[in-house]
């Protein structure tokens, strides 16, 4: 009797010993779930989930704060990959949000600009170069198409412009589309 | 070594080579056209940025653009004439779509440049030399692919053997057999210059063997030369032999790694017609500004080959062939298994077009209506990358992406044999370049957002680090307030620094000098 309680609390004691160091040893840092969310969104920033990027949505995804359908630039294909994730079902976009669009960028009408840096202020991801009084200009390359600077311009010279198609970025139309279409002609 | 042991690939199909018409012909000339398209993008990389202004006068073989990356060509004007557009024109692509051109004006005087240094003591030269060259003149692949020689050359070392690819197994295609007939020293010329750039001794052409005579005529050129490095092997006809991957496996036995490339096990091909466009930039200082196109099918009334100046509209071509007949109906740029059907004839010959097939209404096989997959194997059967395209074209149909990299769809070499085999006619092939695209978009997009994402955690931090500096310059004034409360003095003191810090602030905002 005696024996089988010494024993029982030092197998208790020893197995308390190695979670506690396994706690300090392996700490994760951050949230695993959080950064394996933000992966699957498309980092356009935009806020359309009405959180202030893609990160803080993340974030209210995992703490069960938002559902998944909140993001319009991700559209079906990243609701599809979180519900995957997540185990949970798919469902359609939410409306509130906002709808599916092509991919713009953003391009100023440069003779236009005053130069005021408000839409530097709100781009995201400083993709937007100018100082005040200066002209501003978009770098293509690193705009997400979140439209944020739209609104802010007070002379109305940003404009959200489809990316045009090019032999790099052409996609072979899926064959099954391609009869449909040929149909439609 | 021509009684050399062959192997065999896995699967490939025999086809008829429809290319008795034009193979019995000599090679044809065309004429100057008036205008010559040349796009800017005519090979696999970045494409070339312009180096002429509209306006400017060009010579026959100025370079007229530069690559803009390491995988990249230069442009050479094809005649002498004057640049009159540089602006998005519709370029031969299976897209349809428009891309930036050089439309030269000809004058018809066909007035040569300088060119380059012609360097006929090449064996002195040194690999890097001589890669500089190719790469100078503009050479590229010419089987097709249209990939950067001078890059390819470069491959990697520890090469064993040099294959010249003169296996064009596909139907129709037959400009590398009209090539080796009617100028096999200058095909044993090119490849002695790759030999000497590759730095190895070994070099093996292969012909397939439904053309002995252009077997015979490089043999004889061989011999008159005494070369004793270089060998002829004919090889059994069969369909898609061409593939670099597949010759490599009837000459050698070997089998190219799955995403690796020919030298990695010791190999290098190039197609002869290359060979030839290396020797002409090494011994002559020529860029490459014509090729060989086979225009044949029965919508034109003479199928041969011609020699061809690149950015030659293919009307020039046709006309130079007799002209349509009126059984003409499809107009296709390559093959009759990878080629791909075109707009119209004003688009440009470009450094990898082939062939041009005009076909009749008969000549194209009609697509009848696809059948479900009956799960029969013969697509795999026939595959010569080995893969199982029922798999493939499973969840490429049902839009699984991710899983199409388990079953390496990016070893597909789009061959089109499968399409054949399928006997429910599934477009296997397009929708393996439906998949491939669309995992180049995702991989684009991926791109894209990590480049986003780390923007935005950057800015995030540095709002962050901002506010925290005001935070603490707040505090930090605050303290000092505090220090100061109740003598006079150290008051007064602040008050007159914070008001000279105004005035500064002050004659800074001159109202004469907005440029602040």
């Amino acid at each position: 009797m005696v024996t089988a309680v010494i024993v029982i609390a030092g197998l208790a004691a020893l197995f308390g010993l190695a979670l506690g160091f396994a706690a300090v040893r392996f700490r994760t840092e951050g949230d695993p779930v959080v950064d394996r969310i933000d992966s699957l969104l498309p980092q356009t920033q935009c806020g359309q989930c009405s959180f202030a990027g893609c990160r803080p949505y993340a974030e209210a995804i995992a703490g069960g704060q938002a559902d998944i359908n909140r993001c319009p630039p991700g559209g079906e294909a990243t609701i599809r990959a979180l519900a995957d994730l997540l185990e949970r079902d798919p469902k359609p976009l939410d409306p509130e949000s906002g709808v599916l669009k092509p991919r713009t960028v953003a391009v100023i009408d440069e003779p236009l600009c005053i130069g005021c840096t408000l839409c530097i202020q709100a781009c995201p991801v400083d993709a937007i170069l100018g100082a005040g009084k200066q002209m501003h200009t978009v770098i293509t390359s690193e705009c997400t198409g979140c439209e944020l600077c739209v609104a802010p311009c007070p002379v109305d010279c940003i404009e959200m412009v489809e990316e045009p198609v090019t032999l790099k970025t052409w996609k072979w139309p899926k064959p099954g589309e391609l009869a449909q279409a040929a149909e439609r002609r | 070594m021509s009684e050399a042991r062959l192997w065999r690939f896995h699967g490939g199909l025999k086809l008829d080579a429809r290319t008795a018409r034009p193979a019995a012909e000599s090679l044809g000339v065309v004429p100057v056209p008036r205008h010559l398209v040349l796009p800017l993008s005519q090979h696999v990389g970045q494409p070339a940025e312009p180096v002429v202004a509209i306006g400017e006068r060009v010579l026959m073989g100025q370079p007229i653009a530069r690559p803009s990356g390491y995988i990249g060509a230069k442009v050479h004007a094809s005649s002498s004439g004057t640049v009159v557009e540089i602006a998005d024109r519709p370029v031969p692509h299976p897209s349809g779509l428009s891309a930036p051109c050089i439309v030269i004006e000809t004058d018809g005087l066909d007035e040569a440049w300088r060119g380059y240094e012609p360097l006929p003591a090449y064996s002195e030269l040194t690999s890097n030399d001589l890669r500089a060259r190719v790469r100078a003149a503009g050479v590229v692949g010419l089987g097709g692919a249209a990939f950067p020689t001078a890059v390819k050359l470069g491959a990697g070392s520890g090469l064993k053997l040099l294959i010249l690819n003169a296996a064009e197994c596909e139907p129709y295609i037959c400009c590398d057999e009209l090539l080796l007939r009617e100028r096999p020293e200058e095909v044993l010329t090119g490849a002695q210059v790759l030999l000497r750039a590759l730095g190895i001794d070994r070099c093996c052409i292969a012909i397939e063997e439904d053309k002995p005579r252009a077997k015979s005529a490089l043999e004889a050129a061989i011999a008159a030369a005494g070369e004793t490095r270089v060998t002829v092997v004919s090889v059994p006809a069969l369909y898609p032999e061409g593939g670099e991957r597949q010759l490599i496996k009837v000459l050698t036995g070997e089998e190219v790694p799955a995403r690796g490339v020919p030298p990695d096990i010791g190999y290098l091909c190039q197609n002869v017609g290359t060979a030839v466009a290396v020797a002409r930039a090494v011994l002559h200082g020529e860029p490459l500004v014509s090729r060989i196109v086979t225009v044949t099918g029965d919508g034109v009334a003479r199928p041969r080959n011609l020699e061809v100046r690149l950015g030659t509209p293919i009307a020039a071509l046709v006309e130079a062939c007799g002209g349509y007949t009126d059984r003409a109906s499809h107009l296709l740029m390559g093959g009759a298994m990878m080629g791909f059907p075109l707009a119209d004839d004003s688009l440009p010959v470009i450094k990898g077009t082939n062939c041009i097939v005009v076909a009749s209404r008969e000549e194209i096989r009609p697509r009848a209506a696809a059948m479900p997959c009956i799960r029969c194997g013969e697509c795999a059967e026939v595959c010569p990358a080995q893969l199982l395209p029922q798999q493939l074209y499973w969840h490429a149909r049902s839009g699984e992406l991710d899983r199409l990299d388990e079953y390496h769809l990016f070893d597909c070499i789009e061959c089109g044999c499968c399409d054949v085999a399928c006997p429910s006619q599934l477009p296997l092939t397009q929708y393996f370049r439906f998949a491939k695209t669309e995992l180049w978009a995702r991989d684009r997009d991926r791109a894209r957002s990590d480049l986003a994402r780390e923007r935005f955690e950057a800015r995030r931090e540095r709002i962050e680090a901002e506010q925290e500096a005001r935070r603490l310059r707040l505090e930090e004034k605050t303290r000092a307030a505090e220090r100061t409360r109740g003598d006079e003095g150290a008051r007064k003191a602040m008050i007159d620094e914070v008001l000279e810090r105004v005035q500064a602030r002050q004659d800074e905002n001159d109202p004469d000098e907005p440029g602040r």
